[in-house]
């Protein structure tokens, strides 16, 4: 594909990107509008990441892509491919080895570093879309801090199901200002969000919206006192690699409806493996 | 013993290959040309240059062979092949009053300057299948008469001059690009035109037929549509004058509505105003119908809550590829997001269960 | 003592058609004042322009903030203005769908003021909900129900506990009678008259019903075609109208 610049993108766009990244890594939180192009992939398939990714790489970095978690889901394959071809860059399926990461629905295990940038897919960037559909009226919500419907949604979940009902995409107060989405990603992952000593950079495409985290800014997940935020996973280890601490896919293994639980990182699972942890069901790395 | 899925990429190429297969059919059949597909469905090719914004008919029908006849996903393929094109710049506004057109018609009045021109048009066709289509053959020539090159003068300005049109503002300056800025709501009219241009034939039908049929009705008359080729010039400033590029097929619709006047104002029609490229008559006046709607707060009419008034509702999902690609992405993986539901509605359930227990 | 509110020459146009102008008030703390007039007298226009809800041609709105005395609301800036109105003024709608979240709970609408300033224990708040819609009458079996299955009356009443329950000390009510049965009226009026006594609150009270005024307000205004025709103490004005309007206006109720 040599007929298509470095990333695919040309150089204006990525520059008019990089404004975009740069102004909201100023403004944590903030959600900066920016004229998202349209890619050879669809909306609501990662084409703001794509866009932020292809903004952030060079020549010498090694790129990872994870959907769910996996690096071998047939979306995070496609996004992967996509750079080989466009930017020539290396890729890894390593979290360490990786200088960006783009992700879609989780933040991975491996703790990361301040050499790092994390790119995330978002579908829906307003926090505060489905409790009023109107742009305009959000965006002013957020100058004025007005963000007592926030709470008031969360005091309805209590009120009826006697806890928190939001299990994902879970709202956050960045940096005591601006109430943000994490993107979809379980709120088993809200605690890795503050106080990270990578960028956090988050891009939907559809709706126009790059936001960021600069490296150790405090997140605060939005509860109440007597409810505070909980991070949840399935209560269970993994059946592999026995890792009692990473979130957790479900698995239905028969007819029976019998199931097992799998790390979703699954470089994480792999990493365990090769290091010799065993779970209930895994076999040592080599003999699978 | 379970082992993870594996194989994602194996299965992604296997895919390609099964699409390429099938996108050509049987063997035994020729092979359809992009010629074949610009000459003898330029309809499709009018819609997928329209909503793809480039102006490009050899593209579009690649595009439409490449979808298999999918006509959004054609209009996807330009759109993304459109985005590595670089900007020179923005054209003199085109010039319709002087367009060499192929179809001129008008609702308003019986006759005109210039004539009513039906051109190539379904319109008064009957919709019976032609099994000759289906035998091969030439079709029969169609008669001609030589055209007198009279020019064909907007229907509208008959109507200016006599002081009934109400008096459009004057645009300022170059209009916005949305395809290099963000959308900026509440949107002005240059804005809201352009979005309404590239925006999806079906859904714009849907609104302006809802208008009519009551859902913030404005009575619309087409007082023109016309189709045919433009000249499209640019300022070139180390030239100091403007050329002419090439020319594109528009289609062009200028409803007429009434407007009630206003203590201020006496009584006068308005416009509502549908431009695209290529022949796309239904799209054109379906978006006079929409822009005419949108126009309610300008104008001072009553918000009635129809969804054809509701700017934001309108130029946020009118787009077909952001909307298809939202839609179809719920078929990508959830199944993180949907776990940590399962273990939630799993534990409400339970302590629901627990609550239950303890009151009886 | 400052006036806790005082308007001045308040004027507001639609065109060439006259909202109200030339408008003037001093309301005082615990002071509870009577806008009447029919439909179209401006009184609806100058209730929007005193309570931040429409910007007036002309005129000052000085409120005697809390912290920083008295200070021109128009000239606030708006997230000044809105902390103002959701902390120490309220605002009574007619309509009860406009001053309620339909699909919210009864608690949680009574519990969102509260929220939008900083509450953030679930127990305190559900409590202090509770506890308001007992004041209104309104039993805490319903904490959980939303409004839409709350009878008109009912709504109004969860209205104004949703409005008081952050302490406001001045009210703004527009036709907060209006659409209802008349003995419901008449129990939403002696409910109304508790709470203004109980919380020494200053309202601004519009209405065409001189029922309303002559058992809530302390003060009259009475207004036509967008101007003040008389004002005075309510019984003074009521008993002893001198202008001709104010007259008829009275004179019509009693005859009924």
């Amino acid at each position: 594909m040599s007929e298509y610049n470095f990333a695919y993108l040309d150089e204006q766009t990525k520059r008019m990107i990089r404004r975009a990244i740069l102004k909201a890594l100023a403004i944590p939180g903030y959600q900066v509008p920016f004229a998202s192009r349209e890619m050879p992939m669809p909306y609501g398939w990662g084409t703001g990441g794509v866009q932020v990714s292809a903004a952030c790489l060079m020549p010498e970095d090694t790129f990872k892509v994870i959907d769910q978690g996996a690096d071998d889901t047939t979306n995070a394959v496609s996004i992967r491919k996509f750079f080989e071809k466009t930017a020539g860059v290396a890729t890894t399926e390593e979290t360490a080895r990786a200088s960006v990461i783009q992700t879609r629905h989780r933040i991975p295990e491996t703790p990361l570093g301040e050499d790092q940038i994390l790119v995330y897919q978002v579908p829906i960037p307003e926090p505060l879309r489905f409790l009023e559909p109107s742009e305009v009226e959000t965006r002013k919500m957020h100058a004025l801090e007005e963000y007592g419907l926030m709470h008031v949604k969360l005091y309805e979940d209590i009120s009826r199901h006697g806890a928190i009902a939001t299990a994902y995409a879970y709202p956050v107060k960045v940096a005591g200002r601006y109430v943000m989405d994490p993107s979809p990603i379980p709120k088993f992952d809200n605690p890795k969000l503050g106080d990270c000593p990578a960028i956090q950079l988050f891009g939907a495409g559809r709706e126009q919206r790059i936001y960021a985290l600069p490296p150790w800014t405090a997140v605060v997940s939005l509860d109440f006192e007597d409810h505070p935020f909980e991070a949840s996973k399935a209560a269970a280890d993994c059946a592999l690699c026995g890792a009692g601490d990473s979130y957790l896919d479900e698995v239905i293994v028969d007819d029976e409806g019998g199931r097992m639980f799998v790390c979703s990182d699954t470089d994480y699972c792999r990493a365990r493996r090769a290091a010799g942890h065993v779970g209930a069901q895994g076999a040592p790395e080599g003999v699978a | 013993m379970y082992v993870a899925v594996k194989g994602g990429e194996k299965a992604i190429e296997a895919a390609h290959g099964w699409l390429a297969e099938e996108r050509r059919g049987d063997p035994g059949v020729a092979e359809l040309s992009v010629a074949q597909i610009r000459g003898q469905m330029s309809l499709a090719v009018g819609r997928v240059m329209a909503e793809g914004s480039l102006y490009d008919s050899d593209l579009a029908a690649l595009a439409i062979k490449q979808a298999r006849g999918d006509l959004i996903e054609a209009i996807f393929l330009i759109r993304a092949y459109r985005t590595t094109l670089p900007r020179f710049g923005a054209s003199l506004p085109v010039e319709t009053g002087a367009m060499r057109c192929d179809r001129r018609i008008s609702a308003v009045f019986k006759d005109a300057p210039g004539g009513q021109v039906l051109g190539p048009t379904f319109d008064y066709t009957h919709r019976l299948l032609d099994f000759a289509l289906a035998a091969e053959g030439e079709a029969p020539e169609a008669a001609r008469v030589a055209a007198a090159e009279k020019a064909m003068p907007h229907i509208m300005g008959y109507l200016d001059r006599e002081g009934l049109m109400e008096r459009e503002a004057e645009g300022v300056g170059v209009p916005p690009d949305m395809t290099r800025e963000p959308m900026e709501l509440p949107a002005d009219r240059a804005l809201r035109l352009q979005a309404l241009a590239r925006g999806d034939e079906g859904f714009l039908l849907g609104l302006a037929y809802s208008t009519q049929r009551g859902y913030a009705r404005n009575h619309a008359f087409v007082a023109e549509l016309r189709i045919g080729a433009v000249a499209v010039e640019m300022e070139i400033p180390e030239l100091g004058f403007a050329i002419e590029l090439g020319e594109v097929v528009l289609t062009e619709c200028e409803t007429v509505n009434q407007f009630t006047g206003s203590k201020t104002e006496p009584p006068q029609f308005t416009r509502g105003y549908g431009l695209v490229f290529g022949q796309t008559e239904r799209k054109a006046i379906a978006m006079a119908l929409v822009d005419r709607a949108l126009r309610w707060r300008e104008l001072g009419e009553e918000d009635q809550g129809a969804p054809a008034q509701d700017e934001e509702f309108v130029l946020m999902h009118c787009d077909n590829i952001q909307a298809t690609g939202f839609l179809e992405h719920i078929k990508l993986p959830h199944y993180v997001d949907f776990q940590s539901e399962l273990e939630l509605v799993r534990r409400l359930r339970r302590e629901a269960g627990d609550r239950r227990e303890a009151a009886e | 003592m400052n006036a806790l509110l005082q308007v001045q020459g308040i004027a507001k146009s639609y065109g060439d058609r006259v909202g109200c102008t030339d408008v003037s008030l001093d309301l005082w703390p615990g002071e509870v004042m009577g806008v009447v007039g029919e439909s179209g007298s401006g009184k609806s226009t100058l209730l929007a322009c005193l309570s931040g809800q429409m910007a007036p041609d002309r005129g000052a709105v000085i409120y005697d903030t809390r912290d920083r005395g008295p200070m021109d609301v128009l000239a606030m800036s708006e997230p000044e203005r809105r902390m103002l109105m959701r902390t120490d003024w309220a605002l009574v709608h007619q309509t009860p769908r406009d001053g309620l979240r339909m699909g919210v709970s009864a608690g949680g609408n009574v519990g969102e003021r509260l929220m939008a300033v900083g509450a953030r224990h679930y127990g305190d708040i559900r409590a202090r909900a509770v506890d308001w819609l007992g004041r209104v009458e309104i039993g805490p079996d319903r904490v959980d129900d939303p409004p839409s299955a709350f009878s008109g009356g009912m709504q109004q009443r969860l209205q104004i506990a949703r409005n008081l329950v952050t302490g406001p000390r001045l009210v703004f009510m527009d036709e907060p009678t209006g659409g209802l049965d008349v003995s419901v009226q008449a129990r939403l009026l002696d409910l109304l008259r508790g709470l203004v006594r109980e919380m020494g609150l200053s309202a601004v009270i519009v209405t065409h019903d001189l029922a309303v005024v002559r058992l809530l307000a302390d003060r009259l205004m009475v207004m036509k075609d967008g101007r003040v025709v008389e004002a005075g103490l309510t019984d003074q004005v009521l008993d002893d109208p001198q202008h001709g309007y104010t007259q008829l206006l009275v004179s019509s109720v009693l005859q009924v």
